[in-house]
C-alpha cells in the first residue's frame, strides 16, 4: 500500500513477491482471539523457532498530516523509540539492544504500522518497551532535532534523486490538492515546521483501539500473548479522530511530464486509474496487471522491453491500492538516446492489453503463478505477522486464505478484458526525469 | 534476474547459527552435508514450517577470478544462464518457474555467482534437473547475447552511472585494493562490459562451471535423504568438465600509504565521508580475528547506541548519522568500513577528525565490559532470528562455503564470538584500524568544497 517508488520498480525483480500474499498456507494456521481488553489478535502459533514477531497497524498515516505540515506521521514514527516514559533515549535504545529486541514503526499514506520482532526469552521485555513507546513517548527536544536533521538530510539527497523526482511528479499531477499528491516525508520547508506538540497531537488521534489490527506469530501461548497484548494496547485511547479524507480519482491521465536532470539514464515513471481492493472486480484486474507488468521474469512489458529489445534492466506495473483511491503505476530506466523507443513500447503494449486483453493460455499460466507463488510469502514469521495484519486492514476476513484460490479460478477470460478496457483504455500519466532524445511533453 | 549482489562484499557475517547462550538447542535445524561422486557438494537445511523448498546453486567464481580486461565477466554470464540449452531452449526454465507459482534469481559477487528458485516442495526434482541441465549445457548464440549486454549496460547506469554515492564507492574499492581484484567493479567498467563477446562468456563458463566447482544448498520442507536420491538422480549425471585450480589471487602488499579519493557531483546535495581499512576476512584471518572485527564494527557503529552515533550524533551534533560495518564474508582480505554524514555547517574535515577521535579512544582505551556483552547478544541473536528464514540460512551457508569457510565454522560461529574479550576488540582496533591501509572518500557537490587543510 506504500508507494515507495523504488520498491515498486524494483520489488518485483528481486524476489520480494509483491502479490498480496500467501495462500498454500497448510501449515499456517490463523486463530483468531479476544483478549480480555476486547482486543482482537490474528494469532499463528508456531514453536519450531524461539521468537515471536508482532505486528500492528493503525487507520491514519500521512494522509492525516496537518496540510502545511507535511511529514508528521513519517516523524513521529521515527520518534516513538527515541525515549519514552522515565526512559531517556539513550537508554532505551541501550535496552533494545541488551535484549535483542528490533522495535519499529513506520507511516504509509493511509496506515501507521509498527513491529517487533523478539526471542521469546525477551518478550516481557518487548511488550514493555512497545507499551513505553505508544503510550508515553517523550518527543525531547534534542531527540526532535536529531531525528528532524536526519529526515531533512534524506529528502535533500532524494532532491536530486531522479526515481524520487520521477516518483513526486506522478503523485503531485495524479492528485493534486489532495493528500495523496504530498509526499509522505514531507519537504525540508514543511519538516521545518513540526513541533513535538503536532506529533502528540497526531499520536492521540491515530494511535487508537478503534481501528488497531495486530497480527502475532510464534511460540506463544493465547493466554500468554492476551495478557502481554493488554499491557502494550490495553490502555490506548478507546476512539480516534481522523479527519475524513476525500474520495480522489487520479487526474492527468494522458499528459507526459518531462523534469529535466543531467543523468545518464533516464527514469519514467507511469500508470492509470486501478481498482480498490474492495471492488468486486479486484481480482480480474490483478490478473490482467499480472500478464501486462507483474511477476518476475514473465510479463509482457519484460519480454518485450528487456529480453526482447534489451532497452531497460528493469520495467514492471503494480496495482496500488489506497483507501481513498486506486492505481495502477510502474516504471523504467533506459538510457536517453532509448527513451523514445522504451516509452513507445510500453505505450504499445498498453494499448494492446486495453483493446485485446489477456490471452487464455496467459490469463491461465497468471492463476497458477498467484497461486503457487502464496506460500512463498509465509515462510517467515515476521512475512507471516506481516500478512495478517495486511489482511485485516483490507478487511479481507480471516477465512481469506482459504477462500483465494478459488476466487483467482472463478475469474474469466471476459472478466480482464473487460478490467483492461476500464484501467487501461484511457492512457496513462507518464513522468519523465533525465535529458532523454525525441521526447516531448504533452 | 540477473542481480548482482552489489553489496556482497558487505554482505555481513560469513556465518552463522544455532545454539547461542540461554537459547533452546533444540531450535537448530539439522544440516546435512555431503559430496556427490563428481565432486558437487551439497547442503540440506529442513525447514518444515512451510511446505515450500528454496533451491540454490552456487558457483566458487566471482568477480575476482575475472582475467583482467574482462571485468563484469562473471556477471554477464550469469544474465546469460538464463537463455537456454539445447535440451531446454531459451525461456523454458524461466517459465516454468513462473507457471507453478516459483520465483527466481541469481547474483554474483567478487567470490561466488548463485542461482536460486522458490516453490512448492513438490516440484523440487524438477528444478534440480532444469539446474543440473544449464550447468553444462547453455548455448549462446548473438541474438541473445547482445541484447542482454545492453541490459547490463542499463543495470550499470542504474546501480552506478546515476548514483553518485555509487561512483565514489567505485573508486574507493579500486584505491583500497592497489593490487587484489577486489579493486574491480563487480559490474565491470564500462568500456570493458561493452567489449565482452559470447566467446568470452563461454569460455569462462567451460572453465568455472563444473559440479566439482559448484555447492548444491537445498532449505525447506525436505529431508536429508529426499535431497540425496534426488541428487543423484539429476546432478549426479552431470559429468565433469575440468578440474579446478587453487583460488590464487593477487594479494595486497604492506600498505604503507594512506590514501584520499574525492568525488564530486552536482547532483550531490547531500555531502558524506567514507573510510574503508583492509582488514582480514573470516577465511584470511587468524582464529579469533574476524570475530573481534565484527564485535569491533558493531560497538563502532552499528545503530543508536555505537561509539560513533553515540559521540558524533547525539553528544556533539555534528552528524546527522554515523556508522560502521564489516565485511567478513570473502576468501582474502576484506574491508572494515565508517560512514559520516555531516549536519551543515559541519565540514567534511571536521567530521573526519571526530571520526578519528572516536577510533583514538577505542584504540586507546578499548570498549567496556557492558559494551561487549551487548553486542555479543545482538550478533548471537542475528543467528536465532535467521532460523526463521530458510532464505536467510541458505545465503549464509551458501556464502561461507564459496568463501573457504566450512559448515563446522558457520555453526561454531555464535561459540566463537562468545569467546572474544575486551582486549582483543581493543587490540583489533589498535592493529587494524591503521590509516595506511585505509582510503577515505568524500562526496561532494563540487570539489571546492573540501577544505583544504591546514
Amino acid at each position: 500500500m506504500n508507494a515507495n517508488m523504488s520498491s515498486l520498480l524494483w520489488g518485483a525483480l528481486a524476489l520480494i513477491a509483491t502479490a498480496l500474499v500467501p495462500q498454500h498456507a497448510s501449515a499456517t494456521k490463523i486463530e483468531s482471539i479476544r483478549t480480555p481488553a476486547g482486543i482482537e489478535v490474528w494469532l499463528v502459533r508456531d514453536p519450531t523457532v524461539p521468537l515471536v514477531a508482532i505486528n500492528f497497524g493503525f487507520r491514519g498515516g500521512s494522509a492525516q498530516d496537518p496540510p502545511d505540515k507535511g511529514g508528521t506521521a513519517n516523524m513521529m514514527a521515527s520518534l516513538l523509540d527515541e525515549g519514552a516514559g522515565e526512559v531517556d533515549a539513550k537508554a532505551f535504545h541501550e535496552r533494545l539492544e541488551r535484549a535483542a529486541i528490533e522495535l519499529s514503526f513506520t507511516a504509509g499514506r493511509d496506515t501507521l504500522r509498527g513491529s517487533v520482532r523478539t526471542l521469546k526469552e525477551n518478550q516481557d521485555e518487548a511488550f514493555e518497551l512497545l507499551r513505553l513507546a505508544m503510550n508515553e513517548p517523550r518527543f525531547e527536544q534534542d531527540a526532535v532535532e536529531r531525528i528532524r536533521a536526519q529526515i531533512v538530510s534524506r529528502l535533500r539527497r532524494q532532491s536530486t534523486n531522479p526515481n524520487e523526482i520521477a516518483s513526486r511528479a506522478w503523485w503531485e499531477t495524479a492528485f493534486p490538492g489532495h493528500p495523496y499528491g504530498r509526499p509522505g516525508n514531507g519537504t525540508v520547508e514543511s519538516v521545518a515546521k513540526i513541533t513535538a506538540a503536532d506529533m502528540r497531537a497526531f499520536l492521540k488521534r491515530v494511535l487508537t483501539r478503534d481501528t488497531l489490527k495486530i497480527g502475532v506469530v510464534g511460540d506463544v501461548d493465547a493466554a500468554g500473548i492476551a495478557r502481554l497484548i493488554d499491557r502494550a494496547f490495553g490502555t490506548l485511547p478507546a476512539k480516534g479522530n481522523l479527519t475524513p479524507i476525500p474520495e480522489a480519482t487520479i487526474q492527468g491521465v494522458g499528459r507526459r511530464i518531462l523534469v529535466d536532470l543531467d543523468v545518464p539514464q533516464t527514469v519514467v515513471t507511469f500508470g492509470g486509474p486501478g481498482v480498490k481492493r474492495s471492488d468486486p472486480d479486484f481480482m480480474p484486474a490483478y490478473l490482467m496487471d499480472h500478464v501486462l507488468g507483474g511477476g518476475s521474469f514473465s510479463s509482457r512489458l519484460y519480454h518485450e522491453v528487456r529480453e526482447k529489445r534489451g532497452l531497460a534492466y528493469g520495467v514492471s506495473d503494480n496495482l496500488l491500492w489506497l483507501y481513498h483511491a486506486a492505481v495502477h503505476i510502474g516504471g523504467t530506466a533506459t538510457r536517453n538516446d532509448a527513451t523514445k523507443d522504451t516509452i513507445d513500447v510500453i505505450d504499445a503494449e498498453v494499448a494492446r492489453m486495453a483493446q485485446e486483453g489477456p490471452t487464455a493460455d496467459e490469463l491461465d499460466k497468471a492463476k497458477t503463478y498467484l497461486k503457487g507463488s502464496f506460500a512463498l510469502g509465509l515462510d517467515t514469521s515476521t512475512k507471516i505477522s506481516n500478512q495478517l495484519v495486511s489482511m485485516q486492514l483490507d478487511n479481507l476476513g480471516i477465512e481469506y486464505i482459504d477462500k483465494r484460490s478459488a476466487l483467482i479460478d472463478a475469474v474469466t477470460l471476459e472478466d480482464t478484458k473487460r478490467m483492461a478496457k476500464r484501467l487501461l483504455e484511457g492512457g496513462m500519466l507518464v513522468t519523465v526525469v533525465g535529458r532523454p532524445q525525441g521526447v516531448a511533453a504533452k | 534476474m540477473p542481480h548482482p549482489l552489489k553489496h556482497a562484499l558487505a554482505a555481513a557475517l560469513a556465518v552463522t547459527v544455532m545454539l547461542a547462550g540461554g537459547i533452546r538447542a533444540d531450535a537448530a535445524p539439522k544440516v546435512a552435508h555431503f559430496t556427490l561422486a563428481n565432486g558437487l557438494e551439497v547442503v540440506v537445511i529442513p525447514d518444515h514450517r512451510t511446505p515450500v523448498v528454496t533451491h540454490m546453486v552456487w558457483y566458487r567464481v566471482g568477480a575476482a577470478d575475472e582475467t583482467p580486461g574482462k571485468t563484469g565477466l562473471a556477471h554477464f554470464l550469469e544474465h546469460l544462464m538464463f537463455k537456454g540449452t539445447e535440451k531446454n531452449p531459451q525461456g523454458l526454465f524461466s517459465q516454468t518457474v513462473s507457471n507453478i507459482g516459483g520465483q527466481e534469481n541469481a547474483f554474483t559477487s567478487s567470490d561466488y555467482t548463485g542461482y536460486f528458485q522458490r516453490t512448492a516442495r513438490e516440484h523440487l526434482k524438477m528444478l534440480m534437473e532444469f539446474e543440473a541441465d544449464r550447468m553444462t549445457g547453455l548455448v549462446l548464440t548473438d541474438d541473445v547475447v547482445k541484447p542482454e549486454l545492453q541490459v547490463v549496460l542499463e543495470e550499470q547506469n542504474m546501480r552506478v552511472a546515476n548514483n553518485p554515492a555509487a561512483r565514489l564507492s567505485e573508486q574507493m574499492e579500486a584505491s583500497l585494493f592497489l593490487n587484489h581484484p577486489y579493486r574491480r567493479p563487480i559490474i565491470g567498467w564500462r568500456q570493458e562490459i561493452e567489449n565482452l563477446t559470447r566467446e568470452d562468456a563461454l569460455e569462462f563458463y567451460k572453465r568455472f562451471y563444473t559440479p566439482n566447482n559448484a555447492v548444491l544448498i537445498v532449505a525447506g520442507d525436505v529431508t536429508a535423504e529426499q535431497v540425496k536420491k534426488l541428487a543423484e538422480e539429476t546432478y549426479g549425471k552431470v559429468k565433469r568438465v575440468t578440474e579446478i585450480k587453487p583460488r590464487l589471487r593477487p594479494q595486497e602488499p604492506v600498505q604503507v600509504a594512506a590514501r584520499t579519493v574525492t568525488f564530486a557531483d552536482p547532483r550531490v546535495a547531500q555531502p558524506s565521508v567514507q573510510r574503508y581499512y583492509l582488514v582480514p576476512s573470516y577465511t584470511s584471518a587468524k582464529p579469533g580475528e574476524s570475530e573481534a572485527l565484527e564485535i569491533l564494527a558493531h560497538i563502532l557503529g552499528r545503530g543508536s547506541n555505537s561509539r560513533l552515533y553515540d559521540k558524533l550524533v547525539v553528544d556533539k551534533g555534528i552528524a546527522v548519522n554515523a556508522g560502521a560495518g564489516y565485511s567478513g564474508s570473502a576468501l582474502d582480505d576484506t574491508r572494515l568500513y565508517i560512514s559520516g554524514t555531516p549536519k551543515p555547517g559541519t565540514s567534511l574535515a571536521q567530521l573526519e577528525d571526530a571520526i578519528d577521535a572516536v577510533i583514538a579512544e577505542v584504540a586507546q582505551n578499548g570498549v567496556t565490559a557492558d559494551e561487549l556483552a551487548r553486542a555479543k547478544t545482538r550478533l548471537i541473536a542475528d543467528a536465532v532470528y535467521a532460523q526463521d528464514s530458510q532464505g536467510t540460512l541458505a545465503r549464509w551457508y551458501g556464502a561461507a562455503l564459496t568463501t573457504g569457510g566450512t559448515i563446522e565454522q558457520v555453526q561454531g560461529w555464535p561459540d566463537r564470538l562468545k569467546a572474544v574479550t575486551t582486549e582483543q576488540v581493543r587490540d583489533a582496533a589498535r592493529h587494524w584500524l591503521d590509516k595506511r591501509r585505509s582510503v577515505t572518500g568524500y562526496l561532494v557537490k563540487d570539489t571546492q568544497t573540501v577544505e583544504k587543510r591546514p
